[in-house]
């Protein structure tokens, strides 16, 4: 065992007493995210978050974050931004390292540095409309970790498996999820 | 005791000190305890003695533990065949022939109906009239009820839906595609009979437990006592809500000791899918999953091999050479998604855990999920006790020779609680 202070920089104290608190008043751990989006020009768009809702009431981030998004130049776009698809990249990817992060922490392993390197496929057949039996979406989905940490093989092998089972974009992307849309 | 069997209803049956509810191992072990802490009691049970071992389980079911683990207080295996594993109807022999042995007051053919705190103590209704008692222990089963996910509701009408609580053999099934849904021992054993009977079988697999039926030349399980896991205690372990809600691992007894596993089932043709997530109309959508699942499961296996390497090690222990097996293969990429209106899956099988029935359980001590309330079998009312749920005090609970430890705790809590209850009395008359 390590006799030296493990600090992968998260609170995990906080986060197991939120876990406790949240186990006796559930209604607290009911959260609402939210986006908007303004469209700019062509396959432009610029999407903003800021408040969100949770732990009964309103919250919101430090500040307001933007993220443009388009399409690069071989769609004939702009590319002012990543594509949407590699913001579900990006997004995966956050959530991902976060669980390994926080699942480190509370095993006490000491992380040095995590790599993810994430490629989804695509036939892009499907957003043509060529083939109606091509899927709009990923076909597949390959996330890569490499690791340096206080650990063996098999001890980061499962920080990664225990951090996708607790990942809610692993979840929202390989279950269905009911999506309303609409028009005001 | 009434003698006419049409004047049952609110006929007061008797008086009594403790009311067991259940004449399964769970039950007579408790009632065994009780008996030589000379408290008096009655167990009540709705059919026969080991009335679910005769009446609610697969034909082919056989224990997951062997028999040489087989015990109860003041009982020990001594048959014949101490690495075989009984069948259910053995199983139910053996409760039988437990509750002679012990001369349990066993009071068969009484489906209770409703417990109510009365005074200092309950009432215990049922269809044979009603008991008073100080305390009442529950020890009617985890079992009682199988729980299916919301939509199994909504399946076609041509699909066939049916729960490993009504299944029994192949031959009840129609010819075709079957999907089992569920990997614990029940999925696992249903999905491998079935598929053998000629109907082609798909497995639905979302978190499991993986283990070898042998390591190193001896039982799993004979490890897993020896090296004190099945003795972990509740209030040892890091998450308990957790450690209660694992699935019976995959396991099957049979004469030839093998492991059944995910890998064993795909190299009978047997088809993996992942934890069923959704239907829209007649489309059954699976999850992504599959592999982190699996691969979770292998890990834990290694690391429970690990830990039995060490003790090993640690003790000196004689053991054939360290063992690891082939990571869980998953054959190309498993289908998302099935059209249940194709006809391909003409029955959907149900393995997916069962729960057990509080419906006449009338004192408050429910969770927000209907979970029981209690510390180690402590329940959160004065006086009630449970028995025979999963890592209830110890992970062994739930298998029957973990009811040993439990009843005697129990018991002696129990013994206490009533002495504590006079000295109370004492102290206020005097």
């Amino acid at each position: 065992m390590n006799s030296r202070k493990v600090d992968n920089g998260v609170n995990v104290e906080a986060l197991l007493g939120a876990r406790d608190a949240l186990a006796q008043a559930p209604e607290g751990a009911r959260f609402n995210w939210r986006a908007s989006c303004d469209w700019v020009n062509g396959t432009h768009s610029r999407s903003s978050v800021e408040g969100f809702y949770g732990l009964g009431g309103e919250q919101s981030h430090r500040t307001r974050f933007s993220f443009d998004s388009d399409h690069p130049e071989v769609f004939a776009s702009e590319d002012n931004g990543p594509t949407p698809v590699e913001f579900v990249l990006v997004g995966l990817a956050g959530c991902l390292t976060a669980g390994v992060a926080a699942v480190a922490q509370n095993r006490q392993i000491q992380l040095r540095s995590v790599k993810a390197s994430l490629e989804g496929s695509m036939d892009i057949q499907g957003i043509l409309g060529i083939d109606s039996d091509v899927r709009n979406g990923f076909d597949d989905v390959k996330v890569v970790f490499e690791i340096d940490a206080d650990a063996t093989r098999e001890e980061i092998e499962a920080l990664v498996a225990q951090s996708q089972k607790r990942s809610a974009v692993f979840d929202i992307i390989t279950n269905p999820t009911n999506v309303s849309v609409t028009v005001k | 005791m009434n003698a006419d069997p049409l004047r049952v209803d609110t006929a007061a049956a008797g008086t009594v000190t403790t009311v067991v509810i259940g004449a399964g191992h769970a039950g007579l072990a408790m009632s065994r305890c009780l008996t030589e802490l000379g408290i008096d009691h009655v167990v009540l049970e709705r059919g026969e003695v080991g009335n679910a071992w005769r009446r609610e389980r697969w034909d082919s079911m056989r224990l997951l533990t062997p028999n040489w683990q087989t015990r109860l207080p003041g009982f020990c295996y001594a048959g014949a065949d101490p690495d075989g594993f009984m069948t259910a109807a053995e199983v139910a022999e053996l409760i039988a022939r437990y509750a002679v042995l012990s001369s349990a007051p066993v009071r068969t053919g009484t489906t209770v109906t409703g417990v109510r705190r009365e005074g200092p103590g309950y009432r215990v209704a049922t269809d044979q009239g009603s008991w008073r008692c100080r305390t009442v222990v529950l020890a009617s089963g985890a079992h009682n009820l199988p729980a299916v996910p919301a939509l199994a509701a909504h399946l076609p009408a041509e699909v066939r839906s049916l729960t490993a609580f009504e299944y029994r053999c192949p031959d009840q099934l129609d010819d075709g595609g079957v999907l089992v849904v569920g990997a614990s021992a029940t999925g696992l054993q249903l999905a491998e009979e079935i598929h053998r009977s000629g109907r082609p079988v798909t497995l639905a697999v979302g978190e499991h437990v993986r283990l070898p039926r042998v390591y190193r030349g001896r039982d799993i399980q004979w490890w897993m006592q020896a090296a004190g896991i099945l003795d972990q205690r509740y209030d040892e372990v890091d998450d308990l809500e957790r450690a209660r809600g694992v699935p019976s691992p995959q396991l099957v007894g049979t004469p030839e000791r093998r492991t059944l596993d995910l890998n064993a089932l795909t190299e009978c043709g047997v088809r993996l899918v992942g934890r069923v997530a959704g239907l829209r109309d007649r489309w059954l959508m699976f999850s992504g999953s599959l592999p982190n699942v699996c691969a979770l499961a292998d890990l834990k296996m290694n690391r429970l091999l690990d830990t039995i390497d060490e003790w090993i090690a640690a003790h000196g222990v004689p053991a054939g050479p360290v063992e690891r097996f082939a990571p869980t293969a998953i054959a190309g990429k498993p289908p998302l998604g099935l059209d249940l209106g194709r006809g391909e899956i003409r029955t959907v099988l149900w393995a997916t855990g069962f729960r057990p029935d509080y419906s006449w359980l009338h004192v408050p001590v429910l969770d927000r999920k209907g979970r029981l309330r209690h510390d180690g079998g402590v329940v959160d009312a004065p006086g009630l006790y449970a028995l025979g749920l999963p890592f209830l005090r110890r992970r062994k609970s739930s298998f029957i020779h973990g009811a040993e430890d439990d009843a005697r705790d129990l018991a002696g809590h129990l013994r206490r609680y009533l002495d504590e209850r006079i000295e109370r009395r004492r102290a206020h008359s005097a």
